[in-house]
């Protein structure tokens, strides 16, 4: 996928003027936060669980290539075949030459991030591969020819009335007379369509959402039912996943599901958690003949011993995107890349580098929600900072920020002259905005008060309210 | 690709500064791997007999799910025949080869067609026997294999599934160990499926939605203690 992370500033400002993606974007807002909120008070444990979750992790990625050696033994004893891919482009490839094996002229596909990530779609349709997205969200996006704005709701960007006019335009084999107003009329005319392509792929792509070192066991989390109809129809079964996603036993991914489903869309589990193991057995009568799993680094092992090593227990819930206002504001798309919000903005340093996408970590407002509601404990503000040091450190960061963030210094290393200058500015600006109460303009901030007001201060600096209370106390 | 796996693993290697062969860790992770620790049970889904059948019950309920006691086996069929009138489905079912499903009197229900085998496109209704169902979540464990193939949990409208109350755990690692004792430690079937209501999406606008790609209802016989 094409990188546009360096543009996120115009992409942002496209993003706040874009009418429909602004009342798609209330979607997000009301319903996952309170989901979420609710699935999580009802149960008492959530927050032990929760701490549970990351030292799962912690182990793992403490000893991952272990787990993964002991992971890809299982998986092979059980009849399937492990492939290891260092790059997206090698893992393109091992995916195209095991459809070519097998003849494949369509592919259905479950919902997956890391075929998002290696730009599998474009790349399988270069070489007369047809991919067809079979999750719902995935479907319209792909029929829009888009990608995903969101990491569990692909198509969150897109309204009903958008939805209606790709099924008209796609679906012309359908009576153009018929009556899509209501939903589940969408709902049902995707149902029919993906239906016959499911007995038409050769071969099923669907990503993981844990991969378990007991048993050399894939396990998807879904609620249509869609991956496991992609699994279960053609031939050949890939899995794709990247390497972190190990979790050593059938009981710790017990753990981290109580609190996946929670954070994710506030459900109590997912529809359906489907664990595959190996091809189908000799007396089965249905499921895939041959099982392939191709494991995803692209960058992560870097990531390893590093200060974003903590990064790797994330388990693509998006509730720090769901509670992150800029995310709220702008929504997936003006990330620029495969992974948007707090997780994105951490993630695609790591993965594309900082000179890339150097403008996502500063595209927080510090606000520590997505931390708070991270079920794997992931401390994604403070992972943020590491980037900006690392943007400063490299000379990255535009000279006016530079320039403003040495006078801060200056005046930050004389307390004396910092308190005097600071009291000197608030009293000139309380008395200049006496009228209004607020200034819809300054010098140097034109970027700020463009969107919003700066309210006129009052009653003295935080140093010398904090000063008086102490006195007061 | 063994160039790949070996490159993958000596970059993790040095990223962590460890080593390959380092006994300790090694005996770290066989350790975990072969002794599966629990961690916390959430209390919900502790409790015993009655309380828990009703804790499924009402769990499985939230999900959409329907649910209905029989006495006995022998009661199973009489059930399905009158979920299926009650949905206006013709009364044909298909079933993998379970004997506690084959052993049921179908035939003493009149008209009732039953089909086996994997699951069609065109079937309606399908019945498979859960291994086990979870009270925390209302969750039913379903494993792959000539007794109940997995096409048949997702391909049709209606998906109907038996539980034995006495398969009712209380929480996923209980069934866990269940599988791990009938199939050996480390060793699972192709497939194994935690299914927690029918299909759904929310991909329209935030909206729920029932019926997806798999089934639009999902009617669970629980079979009462003998």
């Amino acid at each position: 996928m094409q990188i546009t992370s360096p543009g996120f500033k115009q992409n942002a400002r496209t993003a706040l003027d874009d009418a429909p993606l602004q009342r798609a974007l209330g979607n997000v807002r009301k319903g996952f936060i309170e989901k979420r909120a609710k699935a999580a008070t009802a149960l008492p444990e959530f927050d032990v669980l929760r701490d549970n979750a990351r030292d799962i992790k912690d182990h793992v990625l403490a000893h991952l290539d272990l787990y993964l050696e002991a992971y890809a033994e299982k998986v092979e004893a059980a009849g399937g075949h492990v492939h290891w891919a260092e790059t997206a482009d090698d893992a393109r490839r091992i995916i195209l030459q095991i459809c070519r094996d097998k003849n494949a002229r369509t592919v259905t596909k479950g919902k997956s991030m890391i075929t998002e990530e290696i730009g599998l779609n474009d790349f399988l349709e270069e070489h007369a591969v047809a991919p067809v997205e079979t999750d719902l969200g995935e479907y319209i996006i792909q029929l829009r020819g888009e990608h995903p704005s969101h990491i569990i709701a692909p198509a969150v960007h897109v309204n009903k009335d958008q939805v209606e006019a790709d099924f008209r335009r796609v679906h012309t084999h359908l009576d153009p007379a018929r009556n899509l107003e209501e939903p589940t009329t969408l709902l049902s005319e995707a149902r029919g369509v993906l239906r016959e392509k499911y007995f038409e792929a050769d071969v099923g792509i669907t990503g993981a959402n844990f991969l378990i070192a007991e048993t050399g066991t894939s396990v998807i989390v879904t609620n249509e039912g869609n991956g496991d109809l992609t699994q279960n129809l053609p031939k050949t079964h890939v899995v794709v996943a990247s390497i972190e996603k190990i979790v050593p036993t059938l009981d710790d991914v017990s753990q981290i599901l109580r609190v996946l489903a929670r954070s994710a869309t506030g459900q109590d589990m997912s529809v359906y958690t489907t664990f595959s193991t190996g091809p189908k057995r000799d007396i089965d009568p249905d499921g895939p003949e041959d099982y392939h799993v191709v494991l995803l680094d692209n960058g992560r092992s870097s990531m390893l011993g590093t200060e974003f090593q903590d990064m790797l227990r994330c388990i693509r819930c998006g509730a720090c995107m769901n509670h992150c206002p800029v995310y709220h504001a702008v929504g997936g798309h003006a990330y620029g890349w495969v992974y948007p919000g707090p997780m994105g903005a951490v993630l695609t340093p790591s993965l594309m580098g900082v000179d890339q996408s150097g403008h996502l970590p500063n595209a927080s407002t510090f606000c520590g929600r997505c931390e708070s509601v991270c079920p794997m404990r992931i401390p994604l503000p403070k992972m943020m900072r590491h980037w900006r040091e690392r943007e400063f450190s490299r000379n990255l960061t535009p000279a006016t920020a530079r320039y403003g963030l040495g006078a801060w210094v200056f005046f930050a290393k004389r307390p004396a002259l910092y308190q005097a200058a600071t009291r000197v500015a608030m009293a000139v600006l309380g008395r200049l905005g006496r009228g209004k109460g607020r200034f819809s303009a300054m010098p140097l901030a034109g970027g700020w008060t463009k969107y919003r007001d700066l309210p006129a201060p009052e009653g003295g600096t935080f140093q010398a309210q904090w000063a008086k209370r102490r006195h007061a106390a | 690709m063994s160039d790949a796996r070996r490159a993958i693993l000596a970059k993790m290697r040095s990223a962590m500064g460890r080593k390959a062969d380092d006994i300790d860790r090694k005996a770290a992770v066989a350790d975990r791997l072969q002794r599966s620790p629990r961690g916390p049970i959430p209390a919900r889904g502790q409790v015993d007999g009655a309380e828990r059948t009703a804790l499924f019950r009402k769990m499985a309920e939230a999900v959409q799910a329907s649910v209905v006691r029989v006495g006995s086996r022998e009661g199973v069929p009489e059930a399905v025949a009158a979920y299926l009138k009650s949905k206006n489905l013709p009364a044909t079912v298909r079933m993998g080869e379970d004997p506690r499903l084959s052993e049921m009197p179908w035939s003493a229900q009149k008209h009732m067609e039953t089909l086996t085998g994997r699951a069609e496109n065109a079937d309606l209704a399908t019945v498979s026997h859960a291994l086990g169902g979870v009270a925390e979540t209302g969750t039913l464990m379903l494993v792959s294999g000539p007794d109940n193939p997995t096409t048949l949990n997702f391909l049709p409208e209606h998906h109907i599934v038996v539980l034995e109350e006495a398969d009712i755990a209380g929480d996923y690692e209980s069934v866990w160990a269940r599988i791990r004792e009938r199939f050996g430690k480390g060793v699972m079937p192709r497939t194994v499926n935690m299914i927690t209501g029918p299909s759904r999406s929310a991909d329209i606008e935030q909206t729920l939605l029932l019926g997806a790609h798999g089934p639009r209802a999902l009617h669970i016989v629980i079979v009462e203690r003998t």
